[in-house]
Protein backbone atom coordinates (compact mmCIF):
# COMPACT_ATOMS: atom_id res chain seq x y z
CA UNK A 1 0.00 0.00 0.00
CA UNK A 2 3.00 2.02 -0.11
CA UNK A 3 2.34 3.55 -3.41
CA UNK A 4 -0.24 3.94 -5.84
CA UNK A 5 -1.07 1.44 -9.06
CA UNK A 6 1.17 1.79 -12.18
CA UNK A 7 -0.77 2.58 -15.15
CA UNK A 8 -3.57 0.76 -16.56
CA UNK A 9 -4.81 0.23 -19.92
CA UNK A 10 -7.09 3.31 -20.65
CA UNK A 11 -10.55 2.15 -20.56
CA UNK A 12 -10.45 0.00 -17.54
CA UNK A 13 -8.66 1.88 -14.89
CA UNK A 14 -9.68 0.78 -11.92
CA UNK A 15 -8.14 2.43 -9.07
CA UNK A 16 -7.18 0.83 -6.04
CA UNK A 17 -9.85 2.13 -3.85
CA UNK A 18 -12.53 0.39 -5.89
CA UNK A 19 -13.93 2.23 -8.59
CA UNK A 20 -14.96 1.26 -11.37
CA UNK A 21 -14.20 1.67 -15.35
CA UNK A 22 -16.71 3.99 -16.77
CA UNK A 23 -16.34 1.64 -20.12
CA UNK A 24 -18.03 -1.43 -21.07
CA UNK A 25 -20.74 -0.37 -18.68
CA UNK A 26 -23.98 -2.02 -21.19
CA UNK A 27 -22.42 -5.21 -20.49
CA UNK A 28 -22.24 -4.84 -17.04
CA UNK A 29 -25.01 -6.76 -14.67
CA UNK A 30 -24.05 -7.29 -11.43
CA UNK A 31 -20.92 -9.24 -11.13
CA UNK A 32 -18.82 -7.80 -14.25
CA UNK A 33 -18.12 -7.99 -17.55
CA UNK A 34 -16.46 -10.93 -16.84
CA UNK A 35 -17.71 -12.73 -13.71
CA UNK A 36 -15.07 -15.61 -14.33
CA UNK A 37 -12.87 -13.05 -12.50
CA UNK A 38 -14.68 -13.45 -9.27
CA UNK A 39 -14.00 -17.21 -9.57
CA UNK A 40 -10.59 -16.80 -10.33
CA UNK A 41 -9.59 -14.77 -7.49
CA UNK A 42 -11.97 -16.98 -5.03
CA UNK A 43 -9.10 -18.90 -3.66
CA UNK A 44 -6.79 -15.76 -2.88
CA UNK A 45 -9.67 -13.51 -1.58
CA UNK A 46 -10.58 -16.51 0.99
CA UNK A 47 -6.87 -17.08 2.03
CA UNK A 48 -6.43 -13.37 2.71
CA UNK A 49 -9.69 -13.22 4.81
CA UNK A 50 -9.02 -16.63 6.95
CA UNK A 51 -5.20 -15.69 7.19
CA UNK A 52 -5.38 -12.16 7.73
CA UNK A 53 -9.14 -10.16 8.25
CA UNK A 54 -9.84 -12.68 10.46
CA UNK A 55 -6.62 -12.74 12.81
CA UNK A 56 -6.56 -9.12 12.98
CA UNK A 57 -10.30 -9.23 14.22
CA UNK A 58 -9.69 -11.99 16.59
CA UNK A 59 -6.50 -10.15 18.18
CA UNK A 60 -8.47 -7.12 18.61
CA UNK A 61 -11.23 -8.70 19.95
CA UNK A 62 -8.81 -11.00 22.10
CA UNK A 63 -6.89 -7.74 23.09
CA UNK A 64 -9.75 -7.00 25.28
CA UNK A 65 -10.60 -10.08 26.88
CA UNK A 66 -9.71 -11.78 29.49
CA UNK A 67 -8.07 -14.41 27.43
CA UNK A 68 -6.54 -17.36 28.11
CA UNK A 69 -5.87 -20.73 26.56
CA UNK A 70 -8.00 -23.68 27.07
CA UNK A 71 -8.50 -26.94 26.00
CA UNK A 72 -10.00 -27.56 22.60
CA UNK A 73 -13.84 -27.39 22.78
CA UNK A 74 -13.88 -26.48 26.49
CA UNK A 75 -16.43 -23.79 27.41
CA UNK A 76 -15.06 -21.33 29.56
CA UNK A 77 -15.91 -17.34 30.62
CA UNK A 78 -13.69 -15.26 28.88
CA UNK A 79 -15.04 -12.09 29.92
CA UNK A 80 -14.94 -8.85 28.44
CA UNK A 81 -12.01 -6.26 30.17
CA UNK A 82 -11.42 -3.18 28.21
CA UNK A 83 -8.01 -1.54 27.81
CA UNK A 84 -7.32 -3.56 30.95
CA UNK A 85 -5.02 -5.70 28.83
CA UNK A 86 -3.47 -2.35 27.47
CA UNK A 87 -2.90 -0.94 30.97
CA UNK A 88 -1.54 -3.74 31.72
CA UNK A 89 1.36 -3.78 28.79
CA UNK A 90 1.79 -0.12 28.96
CA UNK A 91 2.54 0.10 32.71
CA UNK A 92 5.74 -2.91 31.99
CA UNK A 93 8.61 -1.44 31.98
CA UNK A 94 9.84 -4.45 29.19
CA UNK A 95 7.45 -3.19 27.10
CA UNK A 96 8.48 0.17 26.46
CA UNK A 97 11.91 -1.09 26.77
CA UNK A 98 11.26 -3.13 24.05
CA UNK A 99 9.22 -0.67 21.50
CA UNK A 100 12.58 1.79 22.84
CA UNK A 101 14.76 -0.78 21.11
CA UNK A 102 12.82 -0.31 18.00
CA UNK A 103 13.83 3.26 18.48
CA UNK A 104 17.44 2.46 18.45
CA UNK A 105 17.37 0.05 15.56
CA UNK A 106 15.47 2.79 13.28
CA UNK A 107 18.20 5.72 14.38
CA UNK A 108 21.21 3.09 13.02
CA UNK A 109 19.19 0.88 10.53
CA UNK A 110 17.64 3.72 8.76
CA UNK A 111 20.24 6.12 7.78
CA UNK A 112 22.67 3.55 7.07
CA UNK A 113 20.50 1.76 4.77
CA UNK A 114 19.93 4.87 2.56
CA UNK A 115 23.51 5.67 2.72
CA UNK A 116 25.22 2.43 1.67
CA UNK A 117 22.31 1.49 -0.76
CA UNK A 118 22.25 4.47 -2.88
CA UNK A 119 25.67 4.66 -2.81
CA UNK A 120 26.16 1.21 -3.38
CA UNK A 121 23.68 0.95 -6.83
CA UNK A 122 24.89 4.44 -7.81
CA UNK A 123 28.51 2.82 -8.35
CA UNK A 124 26.75 -0.36 -9.57
CA UNK A 125 25.01 2.12 -12.11
CA UNK A 126 28.18 3.62 -13.44
CA UNK A 127 30.28 0.64 -13.98
CA UNK A 128 29.98 -2.07 -16.95
CA UNK A 129 32.13 -4.73 -16.34
CA UNK A 130 31.51 -7.24 -13.55
CA UNK A 131 28.04 -5.45 -12.76
CA UNK A 132 26.38 -9.32 -12.57
CA UNK A 133 29.17 -10.89 -9.85
CA UNK A 134 28.62 -7.27 -7.49
CA UNK A 135 25.10 -7.52 -7.79
CA UNK A 136 25.10 -11.42 -7.27
CA UNK A 137 27.28 -11.03 -4.45
CA UNK A 138 25.50 -8.06 -3.00
CA UNK A 139 21.74 -10.02 -2.81
CA UNK A 140 23.31 -12.81 -1.20
CA UNK A 141 22.74 -12.09 2.44
CA UNK A 142 19.49 -11.12 1.83
CA UNK A 143 18.39 -14.78 0.09
CA UNK A 144 20.08 -16.57 3.10
CA UNK A 145 18.19 -17.77 5.87
CA UNK A 146 18.48 -15.14 9.00
CA UNK A 147 19.45 -18.71 11.16
CA UNK A 148 22.40 -19.36 8.96
CA UNK A 149 24.05 -15.89 8.90
CA UNK A 150 23.41 -15.70 12.57
CA UNK A 151 25.34 -18.27 13.56
CA UNK A 152 28.16 -16.74 11.30
CA UNK A 153 27.86 -13.38 13.15
CA UNK A 154 27.86 -15.51 15.91
CA UNK A 155 30.84 -16.51 15.49
CA UNK A 156 32.58 -13.64 14.41
CA UNK A 157 31.51 -11.65 17.38
CA UNK A 158 31.56 -13.75 20.03
CA UNK A 159 34.38 -12.83 22.63
CA UNK A 160 36.86 -14.83 21.19
CA UNK A 161 35.74 -14.18 17.57
CA UNK A 162 37.67 -12.87 15.11
CA UNK A 163 36.37 -9.43 15.37
CA UNK A 164 37.49 -9.15 18.69
CA UNK A 165 41.32 -10.76 17.76
CA UNK A 166 41.17 -7.98 15.19
CA UNK A 167 40.51 -5.19 17.42
CA UNK A 168 43.08 -6.33 20.13
CA UNK A 169 43.22 -3.94 22.48
CA UNK A 170 40.18 -1.80 21.65
CA UNK A 171 37.89 -4.97 21.58
CA UNK A 172 35.05 -4.15 23.96
CA UNK A 173 34.05 -5.49 27.04
CA UNK A 174 31.83 -7.12 28.03
CA UNK A 175 32.23 -8.60 24.17
CA UNK A 176 29.25 -7.22 21.76
CA UNK A 177 26.04 -9.76 22.07
CA UNK A 178 26.54 -9.53 25.70
CA UNK A 179 26.96 -5.92 26.12
CA UNK A 180 23.82 -3.96 27.15
CA UNK A 181 25.04 -0.59 25.03
CA UNK A 182 26.17 -2.57 22.41
CA UNK A 183 23.82 -5.82 21.91
CA UNK A 184 21.11 -3.91 19.99
CA UNK A 185 23.49 -1.19 18.05
CA UNK A 186 24.71 -5.00 16.62
CA UNK A 187 21.65 -6.50 15.75
CA UNK A 188 21.10 -3.26 13.67
CA UNK A 189 24.36 -3.50 11.90
CA UNK A 190 23.79 -7.06 11.26
CA UNK A 191 19.88 -6.67 9.60
CA UNK A 192 21.30 -3.32 8.03
CA UNK A 193 23.97 -6.00 6.44
CA UNK A 194 21.61 -8.43 5.33
CA UNK A 195 19.15 -6.45 4.00
CA UNK A 196 21.25 -3.93 2.31
CA UNK A 197 21.42 -6.26 -0.86
CA UNK A 198 17.52 -5.86 -1.10
CA UNK A 199 17.17 -2.28 -1.00
CA UNK A 200 20.26 -1.88 -3.49
CA UNK A 201 18.29 -3.52 -6.32
CA UNK A 202 15.32 -1.35 -5.45
CA UNK A 203 17.38 1.84 -5.85
CA UNK A 204 18.86 0.40 -9.13
CA UNK A 205 15.62 0.09 -10.57
CA UNK A 206 14.56 3.85 -9.17
CA UNK A 207 17.90 4.41 -10.88
CA UNK A 208 16.64 3.38 -14.43
CA UNK A 209 14.10 6.60 -14.32
CA UNK A 210 16.51 9.19 -13.41
CA UNK A 211 16.36 11.22 -17.38
CA UNK A 212 20.18 11.32 -18.36
CA UNK A 213 19.63 14.89 -19.91
CA UNK A 214 19.74 16.05 -15.77
CA UNK A 215 23.32 14.90 -15.68
CA UNK A 216 24.24 16.15 -18.76
CA UNK A 217 22.76 19.72 -17.78
CA UNK A 218 24.61 19.45 -14.40
CA UNK A 219 27.76 18.54 -15.92
CA UNK A 220 27.89 21.60 -18.61
CA UNK A 221 26.94 23.61 -15.60
CA UNK A 222 30.80 22.26 -14.96
CA UNK A 223 29.39 20.04 -12.06
CA UNK A 224 31.61 16.98 -11.19
CA UNK A 225 30.12 14.03 -10.60
CA UNK A 226 29.38 14.42 -6.59
CA UNK A 227 27.52 17.43 -7.19
CA UNK A 228 25.20 15.15 -9.59
CA UNK A 229 24.51 12.66 -7.46
CA UNK A 230 23.41 15.30 -4.60
CA UNK A 231 21.12 17.60 -6.81
CA UNK A 232 19.88 15.04 -9.36
CA UNK A 233 20.30 11.71 -8.06
CA UNK A 234 19.32 11.75 -4.53
CA UNK A 235 15.99 14.15 -5.22
CA UNK A 236 15.26 11.78 -8.47
CA UNK A 237 14.84 8.59 -6.61
CA UNK A 238 13.53 10.62 -3.39
CA UNK A 239 9.93 7.76 -3.78
CA UNK A 240 12.37 4.72 -3.33
CA UNK A 241 14.08 6.78 -0.76
CA UNK A 242 10.59 6.50 1.10
CA UNK A 243 10.41 3.00 0.58
CA UNK A 244 12.69 1.94 1.72
CA UNK A 245 12.07 4.30 5.10
CA UNK A 246 8.73 2.01 5.17
CA UNK A 247 10.30 -1.30 4.57
CA UNK A 248 12.72 -0.86 7.25
CA UNK A 249 10.30 0.88 9.84
CA UNK A 250 8.21 -2.36 8.92
CA UNK A 251 11.59 -4.86 9.32
CA UNK A 252 12.53 -3.02 12.88
CA UNK A 253 9.04 -3.75 13.94
CA UNK A 254 9.37 -7.23 13.08
CA UNK A 255 12.68 -8.27 14.56
CA UNK A 256 12.46 -11.60 16.54
CA UNK A 257 14.91 -13.97 14.92
CA UNK A 258 18.03 -11.81 15.60
CA UNK A 259 17.76 -10.86 19.35
CA UNK A 260 16.15 -14.52 20.13
CA UNK A 261 19.21 -16.13 18.38
CA UNK A 262 22.47 -13.54 18.73
CA UNK A 263 21.55 -12.35 22.33
CA UNK A 264 20.04 -15.08 23.37
CA UNK A 265 16.46 -14.21 24.07
CA UNK A 266 16.80 -10.85 24.39
CA UNK A 267 20.23 -9.78 25.78
CA UNK A 268 21.05 -8.25 29.30
CA UNK A 269 18.38 -6.96 31.10
CA UNK A 270 16.41 -7.27 27.88
CA UNK A 271 18.53 -4.68 25.89
CA UNK A 272 17.78 -6.61 23.00
CA UNK A 273 14.55 -7.74 23.06
CA UNK A 274 11.82 -6.55 20.37
CA UNK A 275 8.11 -6.32 20.76
CA UNK A 276 7.46 -10.04 18.91
CA UNK A 277 9.72 -11.45 21.31
CA UNK A 278 7.94 -10.09 24.21
CA UNK A 279 4.54 -11.18 22.18
CA UNK A 280 6.08 -14.83 21.99
CA UNK A 281 7.43 -14.72 25.22
CA UNK A 282 4.19 -13.23 27.11
CA UNK A 283 2.06 -14.96 24.60
CA UNK A 284 3.40 -18.63 24.41
CA UNK A 285 5.76 -19.01 27.17
CA UNK A 286 4.02 -16.73 29.90
CA UNK A 287 0.53 -18.47 28.58
CA UNK A 288 -0.89 -14.50 28.41
CA UNK A 289 -1.93 -14.60 24.45
CA UNK A 290 -4.50 -11.32 25.64
CA UNK A 291 -1.86 -9.06 26.96
CA UNK A 292 0.65 -10.18 23.65
CA UNK A 293 -2.53 -9.48 21.42
CA UNK A 294 -2.53 -5.90 22.98
CA UNK A 295 1.54 -5.20 22.16
CA UNK A 296 0.38 -7.01 18.38
CA UNK A 297 -2.84 -4.25 18.25
CA UNK A 298 -0.39 -1.55 19.31
CA UNK A 299 2.68 -2.17 16.93
CA UNK A 300 0.37 -2.56 14.61
CA UNK A 301 -1.09 0.70 14.36
CA UNK A 302 1.87 1.81 14.69
CA UNK A 303 3.34 0.40 11.42
CA UNK A 304 0.12 1.76 9.75
CA UNK A 305 0.73 5.09 10.91
CA UNK A 306 3.83 4.99 9.31
CA UNK A 307 2.39 3.56 6.19
CA UNK A 308 -0.28 6.38 5.87
CA UNK A 309 2.15 8.91 6.40
CA UNK A 310 4.10 7.78 3.93
CA UNK A 311 1.54 7.72 1.52
CA UNK A 312 0.56 10.77 2.37
CA UNK A 313 3.89 12.29 1.55
CA UNK A 314 4.36 10.35 -1.54
CA UNK A 315 1.00 10.27 -3.11
CA UNK A 316 1.09 9.04 -6.63
CA UNK A 317 4.15 6.78 -8.15
CA UNK A 318 6.46 7.39 -10.42
CA UNK A 319 6.86 5.06 -12.64
CA UNK B 1 40.68 10.89 -19.70
CA UNK B 2 43.18 10.69 -16.82
CA UNK B 3 39.85 11.76 -14.43
CA UNK B 4 37.82 9.56 -15.55
CA UNK B 5 40.06 6.99 -15.05
CA UNK B 6 40.22 7.73 -11.72
CA UNK B 7 36.81 7.88 -11.04
CA UNK B 8 36.14 4.56 -12.37
CA UNK B 9 38.90 2.99 -10.54
CA UNK B 10 37.42 4.74 -7.45
CA UNK B 11 34.00 3.44 -8.42
CA UNK B 12 35.94 -0.43 -8.47
CA UNK B 13 37.20 0.23 -5.10
CA UNK B 14 33.74 1.10 -3.68
CA UNK B 15 32.33 -2.20 -5.10
CA UNK B 16 34.60 -3.97 -4.26
CA UNK B 17 34.40 -3.11 -0.65
CA UNK B 18 31.16 -4.03 -0.45
CA UNK B 19 31.71 -7.47 -2.19
CA UNK B 20 33.77 -8.13 0.43
CA UNK B 21 32.17 -7.31 3.35
CA UNK B 22 29.13 -8.90 1.85
CA UNK B 23 30.60 -12.41 1.34
CA UNK B 24 33.49 -12.39 3.41
CA UNK B 25 31.25 -13.95 6.28
CA UNK B 26 29.56 -16.61 3.88
CA UNK B 27 33.83 -17.73 3.14
CA UNK B 28 34.03 -17.25 7.12
CA UNK B 29 31.36 -20.04 7.42
CA UNK B 30 32.94 -22.50 4.67
CA UNK B 31 35.99 -21.97 6.73
CA UNK B 32 35.00 -22.34 9.89
CA UNK B 33 33.43 -25.52 9.05
CA UNK B 34 35.81 -27.84 7.53
CA UNK B 35 38.24 -26.38 10.90
CA UNK B 36 38.89 -29.51 13.12
CA UNK B 37 39.85 -26.92 16.23
CA UNK B 38 38.20 -23.88 16.37
CA UNK B 39 41.00 -21.08 15.25
CA UNK B 40 39.38 -17.95 15.70
CA UNK B 41 42.59 -16.13 15.05
CA UNK B 42 43.44 -13.65 11.69
CA UNK B 43 45.22 -16.89 10.27
CA UNK B 44 42.36 -18.72 10.91
CA UNK B 45 40.59 -17.25 8.02
CA UNK B 46 42.70 -18.62 5.44
CA UNK B 47 42.56 -22.53 6.33
CA UNK B 48 46.04 -24.53 6.17
CA UNK B 49 45.71 -28.45 5.40
CA UNK B 50 46.45 -29.67 8.28
CA UNK B 51 43.33 -28.53 10.52
CA UNK B 52 40.72 -29.06 7.76
CA UNK B 53 37.80 -32.02 8.73
CA UNK B 54 34.35 -32.95 7.70
CA UNK B 55 33.93 -33.94 11.09
CA UNK B 56 31.57 -30.95 11.39
CA UNK B 57 29.20 -31.90 8.96
CA UNK B 58 28.87 -35.67 10.84
CA UNK B 59 28.81 -33.82 14.19
CA UNK B 60 25.60 -31.63 13.39
CA UNK B 61 24.12 -34.54 11.53
CA UNK B 62 24.17 -36.49 14.68
CA UNK B 63 22.70 -33.98 16.80
CA UNK B 64 20.09 -32.53 14.10
CA UNK B 65 19.04 -34.97 11.31
CA UNK B 66 19.89 -32.55 8.23
CA UNK B 67 18.36 -34.67 5.61
CA UNK B 68 15.21 -34.89 7.28
CA UNK B 69 15.13 -30.78 8.27
CA UNK B 70 16.34 -30.67 4.88
CA UNK B 71 13.10 -32.62 3.30
CA UNK B 72 10.88 -30.97 5.54
CA UNK B 73 12.00 -27.44 4.70
CA UNK B 74 11.53 -28.63 1.28
CA UNK B 75 8.20 -29.80 1.59
CA UNK B 76 7.42 -26.69 3.65
CA UNK B 77 8.85 -24.31 0.74
CA UNK B 78 7.14 -26.61 -2.44
CA UNK B 79 3.80 -25.95 -0.74
CA UNK B 80 4.03 -22.75 -0.25
CA UNK B 81 5.16 -22.46 -3.83
CA UNK B 82 2.63 -24.33 -5.45
CA UNK B 83 -0.08 -22.73 -3.80
CA UNK B 84 1.43 -19.39 -4.88
CA UNK B 85 2.01 -20.02 -8.77
CA UNK B 86 -1.58 -21.17 -8.96
CA UNK B 87 -3.48 -19.41 -6.90
CA UNK B 88 -1.28 -16.18 -7.61
CA UNK B 89 -1.57 -16.72 -11.51
CA UNK B 90 -5.18 -16.91 -11.36
CA UNK B 91 -5.35 -14.28 -9.11
CA UNK B 92 -2.92 -11.98 -10.99
CA UNK B 93 -4.69 -12.53 -13.97
CA UNK B 94 -8.79 -11.89 -13.38
CA UNK B 95 -6.76 -8.43 -11.76
CA UNK B 96 -5.09 -8.19 -14.34
CA UNK B 97 -6.93 -8.80 -17.66
CA UNK B 98 -10.48 -9.33 -16.71
CA UNK B 99 -13.58 -6.91 -15.84
CA UNK B 100 -15.57 -8.07 -12.17
CA UNK B 101 -17.32 -6.26 -9.59
CA UNK B 102 -14.70 -6.06 -6.45
CA UNK B 103 -11.67 -6.46 -8.66
CA UNK B 104 -10.50 -2.77 -6.78
CA UNK B 105 -11.48 -3.92 -3.84
CA UNK B 106 -9.21 -7.26 -3.94
CA UNK B 107 -6.50 -4.90 -5.71
CA UNK B 108 -6.19 -3.10 -2.43
CA UNK B 109 -6.29 -6.04 -0.32
CA UNK B 110 -3.36 -7.44 -2.25
CA UNK B 111 -1.34 -4.60 -1.28
CA UNK B 112 -2.77 -3.85 2.28
CA UNK B 113 -1.81 -7.78 3.36
CA UNK B 114 1.77 -6.60 2.19
CA UNK B 115 2.08 -4.05 4.44
CA UNK B 116 0.68 -5.49 7.97
CA UNK B 117 3.75 -7.59 8.48
CA UNK B 118 2.79 -11.38 9.49
CA UNK B 119 4.37 -11.33 13.04
CA UNK B 120 2.12 -9.31 14.21
CA UNK B 121 -0.66 -12.15 12.85
CA UNK B 122 1.44 -13.90 15.31
CA UNK B 123 -1.19 -15.13 18.56
CA UNK B 124 -4.72 -15.05 16.51
CA UNK B 125 -2.91 -17.47 14.14
CA UNK B 126 -1.06 -20.08 16.85
CA UNK B 127 -4.39 -20.28 19.13
CA UNK B 128 -6.64 -20.66 15.02
CA UNK B 129 -4.44 -23.00 13.49
CA UNK B 130 -2.36 -24.61 16.57
CA UNK B 131 -4.79 -25.20 19.14
CA UNK B 132 -8.19 -24.92 17.25
CA UNK B 133 -7.51 -26.84 14.58
CA UNK B 134 -4.76 -28.90 15.63
CA UNK B 135 -2.71 -28.34 13.29
CA UNK B 136 0.49 -28.38 15.21
CA UNK B 137 3.64 -30.37 13.71
CA UNK B 138 2.28 -30.76 10.59
CA UNK B 139 3.30 -29.42 7.19
CA UNK B 140 -0.35 -28.36 6.55
CA UNK B 141 -0.20 -25.75 9.56
CA UNK B 142 3.14 -24.42 9.10
CA UNK B 143 1.83 -23.97 4.75
CA UNK B 144 -1.51 -22.41 5.29
CA UNK B 145 -0.77 -18.85 6.95
CA UNK B 146 1.75 -18.57 3.75
CA UNK B 147 0.39 -20.29 0.99
CA UNK B 148 -0.85 -18.04 -1.34
CA UNK B 149 2.26 -15.42 -1.23
CA UNK B 150 0.67 -11.73 -2.39
CA UNK B 151 3.89 -10.04 -3.21
CA UNK B 152 3.67 -12.40 -5.86
CA UNK B 153 -0.28 -12.04 -6.86
CA UNK B 154 1.00 -8.04 -7.37
CA UNK B 155 3.85 -8.84 -9.86
CA UNK B 156 1.69 -11.61 -11.52
CA UNK B 157 -0.91 -9.13 -12.15
CA UNK B 158 1.96 -6.15 -13.38
CA UNK B 159 3.42 -8.75 -15.97
CA UNK B 160 -0.65 -9.57 -17.11
CA UNK B 161 -0.93 -6.11 -17.65
CA UNK B 162 2.19 -5.64 -19.84
CA UNK B 163 0.47 -8.19 -22.79
CA UNK B 164 -1.35 -6.22 -25.62
CA UNK B 165 -4.63 -6.31 -25.01
CA UNK B 166 -5.49 -6.31 -28.61
CA UNK B 167 -4.11 -9.81 -28.03
CA UNK B 168 -6.52 -11.18 -25.98
CA UNK B 169 -9.32 -9.64 -27.94
CA UNK B 170 -8.44 -11.27 -31.05
CA UNK B 171 -8.46 -14.42 -29.48
CA UNK B 172 -11.58 -13.91 -27.50
CA UNK B 173 -13.14 -13.00 -31.13
CA UNK B 174 -11.75 -16.32 -32.40
CA UNK B 175 -13.90 -18.03 -29.76
CA UNK B 176 -11.08 -19.09 -27.28
CA UNK B 177 -12.49 -19.16 -23.60
CA UNK B 178 -11.07 -17.73 -21.00
CA UNK B 179 -8.87 -20.91 -19.23
CA UNK B 180 -7.57 -21.33 -22.71
CA UNK B 181 -6.52 -17.57 -22.75
CA UNK B 182 -5.09 -17.80 -19.85
CA UNK B 183 -3.15 -21.53 -20.78
CA UNK B 184 -2.36 -20.91 -24.15
CA UNK B 185 -2.31 -16.97 -24.35
CA UNK B 186 -1.19 -15.69 -21.13
CA UNK B 187 1.24 -18.24 -19.54
CA UNK B 188 3.68 -18.70 -21.95
CA UNK B 189 4.16 -15.11 -22.37
CA UNK B 190 5.01 -14.33 -18.97
CA UNK B 191 7.15 -17.59 -18.22
CA UNK B 192 10.11 -15.62 -17.06
CA UNK B 193 7.72 -14.03 -14.87
CA UNK B 194 6.95 -17.48 -13.35
CA UNK B 195 10.38 -17.88 -12.82
CA UNK B 196 11.16 -14.90 -11.00
CA UNK B 197 7.97 -15.36 -8.74
CA UNK B 198 9.36 -19.30 -7.91
CA UNK B 199 12.48 -17.89 -6.72
CA UNK B 200 10.81 -14.75 -4.49
CA UNK B 201 8.77 -17.23 -3.18
CA UNK B 202 11.08 -19.64 -2.36
CA UNK B 203 13.23 -17.54 -0.08
CA UNK B 204 9.82 -17.10 2.29
CA UNK B 205 9.72 -20.44 3.77
CA UNK B 206 13.18 -22.00 2.84
CA UNK B 207 13.90 -19.28 5.70
CA UNK B 208 11.32 -18.11 7.71
CA UNK B 209 11.95 -19.15 11.82
CA UNK B 210 9.46 -18.22 13.92
CA UNK B 211 6.29 -19.84 12.22
CA UNK B 212 7.44 -23.11 12.21
CA UNK B 213 9.29 -22.45 15.53
CA UNK B 214 6.06 -22.03 17.06
CA UNK B 215 4.17 -24.87 15.87
CA UNK B 216 6.94 -27.41 15.49
CA UNK B 217 7.70 -29.15 18.35
CA UNK B 218 8.17 -32.53 17.14
CA UNK B 219 12.48 -32.63 16.19
CA UNK B 220 11.37 -35.12 13.20
CA UNK B 221 8.54 -32.19 11.79
CA UNK B 222 11.08 -29.45 11.89
CA UNK B 223 12.37 -27.74 9.06
CA UNK B 224 15.95 -27.18 9.07
CA UNK B 225 15.88 -23.39 10.17
CA UNK B 226 14.12 -24.19 13.15
CA UNK B 227 16.13 -27.08 13.88
CA UNK B 228 19.11 -25.36 13.41
CA UNK B 229 18.51 -22.84 15.16
CA UNK B 230 17.45 -25.05 18.10
CA UNK B 231 20.93 -26.25 18.38
CA UNK B 232 22.40 -22.96 18.58
CA UNK B 233 20.03 -21.88 21.28
CA UNK B 234 20.08 -24.95 23.34
CA UNK B 235 22.52 -27.68 22.10
CA UNK B 236 25.54 -26.56 20.83
CA UNK B 237 27.30 -25.83 23.89
CA UNK B 238 27.32 -29.66 24.96
CA UNK B 239 29.71 -30.03 21.20
CA UNK B 240 33.40 -30.63 20.65
CA UNK B 241 33.57 -27.97 18.54
CA UNK B 242 30.22 -25.87 18.74
CA UNK B 243 31.38 -23.16 16.43
CA UNK B 244 32.27 -25.55 13.75
CA UNK B 245 28.98 -27.73 14.03
CA UNK B 246 27.08 -24.42 13.60
CA UNK B 247 28.77 -23.18 11.27
CA UNK B 248 28.94 -26.87 9.57
CA UNK B 249 24.69 -27.00 9.25
CA UNK B 250 24.19 -22.84 8.35
CA UNK B 251 26.34 -24.17 5.15
CA UNK B 252 23.75 -26.91 4.64
CA UNK B 253 21.05 -24.57 5.08
CA UNK B 254 22.39 -21.36 3.34
CA UNK B 255 23.59 -23.60 0.18
CA UNK B 256 20.19 -23.97 -1.51
CA UNK B 257 19.07 -20.75 -1.57
CA UNK B 258 22.81 -19.21 -2.54
CA UNK B 259 23.07 -21.75 -5.28
CA UNK B 260 19.33 -21.13 -6.72
CA UNK B 261 19.86 -17.34 -6.61
CA UNK B 262 23.94 -17.48 -8.27
CA UNK B 263 22.37 -20.11 -10.89
CA UNK B 264 18.92 -18.00 -11.95
CA UNK B 265 20.14 -14.40 -11.22
CA UNK B 266 19.35 -13.44 -14.44
CA UNK B 267 15.61 -13.87 -13.46
CA UNK B 268 16.62 -11.70 -10.30
CA UNK B 269 16.49 -8.30 -11.68
CA UNK B 270 15.62 -4.67 -9.87
CA UNK B 271 13.12 -4.42 -12.25
CA UNK B 272 11.16 -7.30 -11.04
CA UNK B 273 11.55 -6.26 -7.27
CA UNK B 274 10.73 -2.58 -8.40
CA UNK B 275 7.29 -4.12 -9.94
CA UNK B 276 6.89 -6.43 -6.43
CA UNK B 277 6.88 -3.84 -4.32
CA UNK B 278 5.47 -0.84 -5.47
CA UNK B 279 2.34 -2.42 -6.43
Amino acid sequence: MSTDVAPERTGTATSPRGGEAPARRRGRRLLGAQPLGILFSAPYVAFVLLVFAYPVIFAVWMSFQDYFFAAPGAVVDRPFVGFDNYAAVLSDPAVWRAFGNVGIFLVINVPLTVALSMLLATALDRVVRARTFFRVSYYVPYVTASVAVVAVWLFLFSKEGLVNNALGPLAPDPSWLVNSALAMPTIAFFVTWKGLGFYILLYLAALQNVPRELYESVSVDGGGRIRQFFSVTVPSVRPATLLVVLLSTITGANLFTEPYLLTGGGGPNGASTSPVLLIYQKGIEQQNPDQAAAIGVILMVFVLIIAALQRRFVGGEER
Amino acid sequence: MRRALGSKIALYIVLALGALAFLFPFYYMVVGSLQTDVDSSLAGAFPHPGNLTVENYVAINGRINLLQGLVNSGIFTGGVILGTIVFGVLAGYALAVLHWRGRGFTFGLALLVQVVPFQLLMIPLYVMIARDYGLSDSYLGMILPFFINSTAVVIFRQYFLQLPPELFAAARIDGAGEFRLLWNVALPLVRPALLTAVLLTFIGPWNEFLWPFLITKDASMQPLAVSLANFISNIAASTANPFGAMMAGAVVLAAPAVLLFVLFQRYFTSNDLGSGVKG
